[in-house]
């Protein structure tokens, strides 16, 4: 007799397993559903109130999704024009090109601009969230005034998209991807303020008594106390958030805030669908790379625990 | 109670005090390389971005010009003075506004509804461990990274041309979004479930499709639900700027506002679109904290 012993990675196991026992049980309870079924009304039957419930709620859901395609003007006749059209696109936009040299060079600068933006962006917001992340915590600052009115200011910075605050500073410090840098800035000044205050509010209260029984000041028991305990989870988000913000900022060049958002709004609109596929196969490659590296860094730096975001 | 503290002979305490002195510098010297090579990187991205220190801090003032000058009246009676003293003439627009933040929240709601029930039927193909062929589940789980890794103002953009302007391209476009990041989330909580009812549904003759329906879409339900939620609440920020390209909602009011210079309605459908996002959240979580409620309960 061999023993089989299951790892973690062989998932497909037991549906194997169960698809061998269907085949003698299946036909079986088939067979006897009249008297299962007898045997055990209350199962079959289920609870009338909870589908009374469940059926009502998916009636709202239907009933709003029909009133919002009503407002919004959805017709079939348009879609069905229209996915039409973007298989006319797809059949164009192959194969991939910059057409010359020089555009292809200009793209990838362009895409070293973008990933520069999230980089520089995500680390500013990083530096002047920090001490505001001390101001929202509960647990540093007992001020409850304070305290409130540091968590109402940080939501309402994240409450206005990165795009919106790209064109405000393109109002302030003009075109280019200076101004992309301080919009990314922006709206993560507000996420890591409100992370960054949480990760204060759940550390460990032993280190700080320590320090402070052996006379430390409260500056050294932020230092010796605190800081420990949040740098890995803080550095762990902020590389979370290099990665998800060279997402965002492929697009802030739309509206003219720096990288290759620019190129690829300026592709689509005049139609130079092999540019356009070159283009997104290029922040697709670049977007994969960047998860590679900060993923690797941050199970260095916290191992495999899951960040919350 | 005083007591003395034994100190020990200064031969053993050298060694086990270099001991400490080397591994403190270890840490020092990791910790100081890694700040060295992320200023590097920094100094190279920000070559590369053109940041422009000098003109950043000549233009610092012009910040708090910039705000002081939204929240203030550049024309009409009240010209020169803070919107405040007026809000009636501040909030001129506000039956347009609000139904355009009312699209915009429809286009949000379509949007994540859509791409939901797509994620819902996506999830059980690309969840490992429901035994559906390997190819299929790649096969999915790769559409679904392109969907999420594609912005979707980038999708939007190519939308717009192929179905005209209006709302439409908006919400087909944040649908696909959604499909993506949904699909991904809904998957990973799919690979998460017991898989004692899937057996028993399985050796009951249940096909397929039933063992999802009865064995693993009650134990997943709410999380879908508070993830779907959560989805809202990001894509209703998404649809706030699906109008600068076209795509239906405030923003092309908003955009008009900025480019065009009228100051005040900036701060007015700023203001607006701030309220409504924190409306939502607060709607949200509380929905999101019920269901985590009942989940626990069951």
């Amino acid at each position: 007799m061999s023993v089989v012993i299951r790892t973690s990675g062989d998932l497909d196991g037991p549906m194997s397993d169960t698809r061998r026992i269907r085949g003698a049980l299946g036909p079986m309870a088939r067979e006897n559903r009249a008297a299962l079924e007898k045997r055990h009304p209350a199962i079959f039957a289920g609870s009338r109130l909870g589908r009374a419930a469940t059926t009502a709620i998916f009636a709202g859901l239907l009933g709003l999704l029909v009133f919002a395609l009503w407002r919004l003007e959805f017709s079939f006749a348009r879609i069905g024009a229209g996915i039409g059209q973007l298989l006319h696109f797809l059949t164009l936009m192959v194969p991939p090109s910059a057409g010359t040299w020089a555009r292809f060079w200009l793209f990838l600068h362009s895409l070293g601009e973008t990933v520069a933006i999230a980089l520089l962006g995500t680390l500013a917001a990083a530096v002047l969230a920090f001490p505001l992340g001390f101001l929202a915590a509960k647990n540093v600052v007992a001020q409850r005034v304070l305290h409130f009115f540091a968590r109402r200011f940080l939501d309402t910075i994240r409450g206005v998209d990165t795009l919106i605050w790209a064109l405000i500073w393109i109002n302030v410090v003009g075109l280019g991807p200076f101004a992309g840098i301080l919009a990314i800035m922006s709206s993560d000044f507000g996420a890591f303020g409100k992370l960054f205050s949480e990760a204060i509010e759940a550390v460990d209260r032993k280190p700080i008594e320590g320090v402070a029984s052996t006379g430390g000041s409260r500056l050294a028991e932020i230092r010796f106390g605190i800081l420990p305990q949040i740098l890995p989870v803080i550095a762990g988000q902020v590389l979370y958030y290099i990665e998800s913000n060279t997402r965002s900022a492929t697009i802030i060049g739309i509206v003219g805030a720096g990288g290759i958002g620019m190129f690829l709004s300026e592709a689509i609109r005049t139609l130079e669908w092999q540019q356009v596929s070159l283009l997104v196969a290029m922040i697709l490659v670049a977007v994969a790379v960047i998860d590679q590296i900060s993923s690797r860094i941050r199970f260095a730096i916290i191992g495999e625990r899951r960040i919350e975001t | 109670m005083p007591t003395t503290l034994p100190r020990l002979p200064e031969e053993r305490l050298r060694p086990l005090a270099a001991a400490h002195a080397a591994a403190v510098r270890e840490v020092r010297v990791k910790t100081l390389a890694s700040f060295a090579v992320l200023a590097v990187v920094v100094v190279v991205a920000a070559w590369f971005a053109e940041v422009d220190i000098v003109k950043m801090a000549s233009r610092i003032g012009t910040v708090g010009d910039y705000v002081g000058r939204i929240f203030t009246f550049d024309s009409g009676a009240h010209v020169g003075r803070p919107v405040i003293v007026a809000p009636g003439e501040w909030m001129w627009g506000l039956s347009h506004w609000a139904r355009l933040i009312g699209d915009t929240l429809l286009i949000a709601y379509a949007g994540t509804l859509l791409g939901a029930v797509a994620a819902f039927f996506l999830s059980f193909m690309a969840a490992r461990n429901l035994g559906r062929h390997p190819m299929v589940r790649v096969g999915v789980k790769r559409l679904l990274e392109f969907c999420r890794t594609v912005p979707e103002l980038v999708f939007a953009l190519i939308f717009v041309i192929a179905f005209g302007l209006g709302p439409m391209p908006g919400v087909l476009a944040l649908a696909i979004h959604t499909t993506g990041a949904l699909g991904k989330l809904f998957s990973e909580v799919v690979e998460n479930v017991d898989m004692k009812p899937i057996e028993g549904t399985t050796a009951t003759g249940g096909s397929w499709w039933q063992t999802v329906r009865f064995a693993v879409v009650p134990q997943v339900a709410s999380n879908f639900a508070s993830y779907a939620l959560l989805r809202f609440e990001i894509n209703v920020r998404g649809a706030s700027v699906m109008g600068f390209v076209g795509a239906g909602g405030i923003g092309q009011d908003l955009i008009e506002a900025i480019r065009k210079f009228y100051y005040a309605d900036v701060s007015a459908i700023l203001v607006l679109i701030i309220l409504t996002v924190m409306a939502i959240d607060l709607a949200t979580e509380r929905l999101r904290h019920h269901l985590i409620a009942t989940e626990a309960r069951a």
